[in-house]
């Protein structure tokens, strides 16, 4: 059975937040002003979190890029009342926006805070208008958004794929942030295939999962810093 | 008052003539409030319409601070709701005497409230013009749906069960002709106190009386359980159901008490709501004061002797932190005053339960705020930035809008039934040797 999964090296990290501008502009990740986003109204599927450690000046700065952990058994879809947000065969957990309410229950059962709310209508640069992506819908205002591993890129492997009569290759589907990752932090694929790297590096010993203890089991695995 | 009507009204006994005073009677006053009401709702009102247009950006949410004052509102005014069933299903229930003449009012509040809640989780909704998908797209497992079953049962039930009792009301305003006869005609639906009609109307109150009560008892606990189905810190705790419960009926005793201390003074009220009635309902006001601090007592000890991290970000920011006014305030609304004013035998009249009563509505509203904002700024995840909240001015006004709304609408509505039930206290009179007889039953002599 596929399960799709990330795992992110947290020594290979350099908090450069590529993964952050590849994932807004791969997804139509509506901009919004500076007022806004001092105002929490900012979104971001992928966010490089940081933690500062030590006193001046002896400090280390670790990153923590956070997309949505994507848990097996994931708090967000059993509070939605309309089910529009849900969990794929494949273990993606998705949002239905055409029918989300915006109650933003979900957002608020999500330990991870990743789930993001559509404070105003979607607004982009004019110079950004040309270049959105056409495989991924807009939201309209009023509505929540989250990381969705790219799944329209899986669709779109998945037809190659078929019109090359393959099979799906590892390479084939990887999400924005992993493709971008340029100290390949990020590696994604198959939690559960064998020849996919996350499968090994899942078991590494500094493989951890964050608030493992919640049962929620997620999908996006860290390794800790050796240092 | 016209010449005929006042004659009309003349030729009624005693009780009809003080209690159908005010539905034919109407003060310069009323107007003018009537009018100011009328016109802090209509600004909410425009306050929504530009929410609507613009989103919900218009509020001070942000993430991730999803949920602020129209929750708040939800989980108070619902809970304010509860005055009508406590007051008059339980007193009901359990024969007491006393209750004949505050349970219409109370009732006549349930009602009207549980309307103005309902509407704030749409209020709050992104997508409001897709509300209906919690029909279509139902999912059993989420709270918020266990809630649109039970507040939809609950509003049915309590419009129900403040309708029958009215019912003989309505047949005497019919029958003295004083006001919108095809109205009261209507209305009445053909009651004319036969003997059957009123055996089947006894027993259709006795039967609903009990059963508002598990109703309203699931209500609260549902909207407890919105919170406390999450793995939030402090929301995540098994004492919210009936916490919400205990205060929620705390709230409406108070919201009652400040209503009749209002009805008495301006309608003259004085025979029928008495110093009794308010010494009374202040003993229970004082009950649910310490039980209150009881359950909030328990609440707070558990999460601080258990010191999990993520409990006590949010524990210390209630206690000493950025919410420290409103937790205090809250405290003192609903414990210090209460307590210190209902013990007392001078202070349970009708002023000082009065000042006890807006200490607790505002120290419950006060709650719901602790409850809801101080959690939601405080993410579970340390690395997440601590949120901040500050209503904007669409939010207040919408607020204010409701709160105006719902005066408006019970004030409106004393215009249209008595704000106390003739028949009961009626029969309350006529009772009383049944009542001597009930109370000589199992205390008289020894035989």
């Amino acid at each position: 059975m596929t399960r799709w999964g990330m795992v992110i090296d947290l020594d290979r990290c350099t908090g450069c937040a590529a993964c952050e501008v590849a994932c807004k502009s791969e997804n139509n990740i509506a901009t919004v002003t500076p007022e806004a986003a001092e105002g929490g109204r900012a979104m971001s599927w992928m966010t490089v979190m940081t933690h500062v450690e030590g006193a001046f000046p002896n400090t280390t700065m670790q990153f923590f890029p956070r997309p949505c952990m994507h848990c097996d058994n994931p708090p967000c879809i059993r509070v939605c009342p309309v089910s529009a947000t849900y969990i794929d065969a494949e273990g993606i957990v998705g949002q239905i926006y055409p029918r989300c309410i915006g109650c933003r229950y979900c957002a608020n059962a999500c330990p991870y805070t990743v789930k993001y709310f559509n404070w105003y209508p979607p607004e982009w640069p004019a110079s950004e208008l040309l270049y959105l992506n056409p495989d991924v819908s807009v939201r309209p205002k009023g509505v929540i958004e989250k990381c969705t591993f790219c799944h329209h890129r899986l669709q779109r492997a998945r037809e190659q794929a078929r019109v090359e009569q393959r099979e799906l290759r590892e390479e084939d589907y990887q999400p924005a942030c992993a493709d971008v990752c340029p100290t390949r932090a990020i590696v994604f694929g198959d939690l559960d295939n064998p020849t996919h790297e996350v499968a090994e590096l899942k078991e590494n010993a500094r493989a951890m999962r964050i608030m493992e203890d919640l049962g929620t089991q997620p999908k996006v695995y860290y390794l800790r810093r050796r240092s | 008052m016209r010449q005929d009507v006042a004659e009309k009204l003349a030729r009624l006994g005693p009780d009809e003539q003080v209690l159908l005073r005010p539905l034919v009677d109407t003060s310069r006053s009323f107007y003018v409030m009537a009018a100011v009401l009328a016109g802090v709702t209509l600004w909410g009102l425009v306050a929504y319409v530009l929410q609507v247009r613009y989103g919900l950006g218009r509020t001070g949410l942000n993430r991730p601070e999803y949920w602020g004052i129209y929750i708040i509102s939800f989980v108070f005014f619902i809970g304010i709701s509860h005055a009508g069933t406590l007051i008059s299903a339980i007193l009901r229930v359990s024969k007491a005497e006393w209750r004949r003449s505050i349970t219409r009012s109370a009732e006549l509040i349930t009602v009207l409230v549980i309307g103005f809640g309902a509407i704030q989780p749409i209020v709050d909704l992104g997508r409001p013009d897709r509300v209906l998908n919690v029909l279509f797209h139902a999912q059993l497992r989420s709270p918020l749906l266990w809630d649109v079953i039970s507040i939809g049962l609950y509003f049915c039930s309590c419009t129900i069960y403040l309708y029958l009792p009215l019912l003989p009301d309505l047949a005497i305003i019919r029958d003295s002709g004083i006001k919108a006869p095809r109205l009261y005609r209507f209305l009445a639906a053909g009651y004319h106190g036969t003997p059957v009609q009123r055996w089947r109307l006894e027993r259709a109150i006795g039967i609903l009386s009990i059963v508002v009560i598990p109703i309203a008892v699931s209500v609260h606990t549902v909207i407890g359980w919105i919170f406390a189905m999450t793995l939030r810190p402090m929301w995540h705790s098994t004492i919210f159901g009936p916490y919400f419960v205990v205060g929620a009926i705390y709230s409406g005793i108070a919201a009652i008490l400040v209503a009749m201390t209002i009805l008495r003074r301006v309608y003259h009220l004085e025979g029928y709501f008495k110093d009794v009635h308010f010494d009374y309902l202040g003993r229970l006001l004082l009950v649910f004061s310490l039980i209150w601090f009881y359950f909030t007592f328990a609440e707070y000890l558990t999460a601080f002797y258990g010191g999990e991290p993520g409990e006590m970000r949010t524990f210390w920011a209630k206690l000493s932190g950025p919410f420290a006014i409103p937790f205090w305030l809250m405290v003192l609304g609903c414990f210090v005053i209460p307590l210190a004013l209902m013990s007392r035998q001078a202070t349970r009249t009708p002023r000082g339960t009065m000042i006890a009563g807006i200490a607790v509505v505002i120290g419950m509203w006060l709650e719901r705020y602790n409850i809801v904002v101080p959690t939601s700024v405080n993410p579970r995840w340390e690395l997440e930035a601590i949120g901040h909240y500050f209503p904007s001015w669409v939010e207040l006004s919408i607020m204010a809008g409701t709160f105006s709304g719902f005066i408006l609408l019970y004030m409106l509505a004393t215009k249209v039934v008595p704000i106390v039930s003739i028949w009961e206290i009626k029969e309350g009179r006529e009772a009383v040797h049944e009542v001597a007889a009930r109370v000589a039953r199992y205390s008289g002599a020894i035989e």
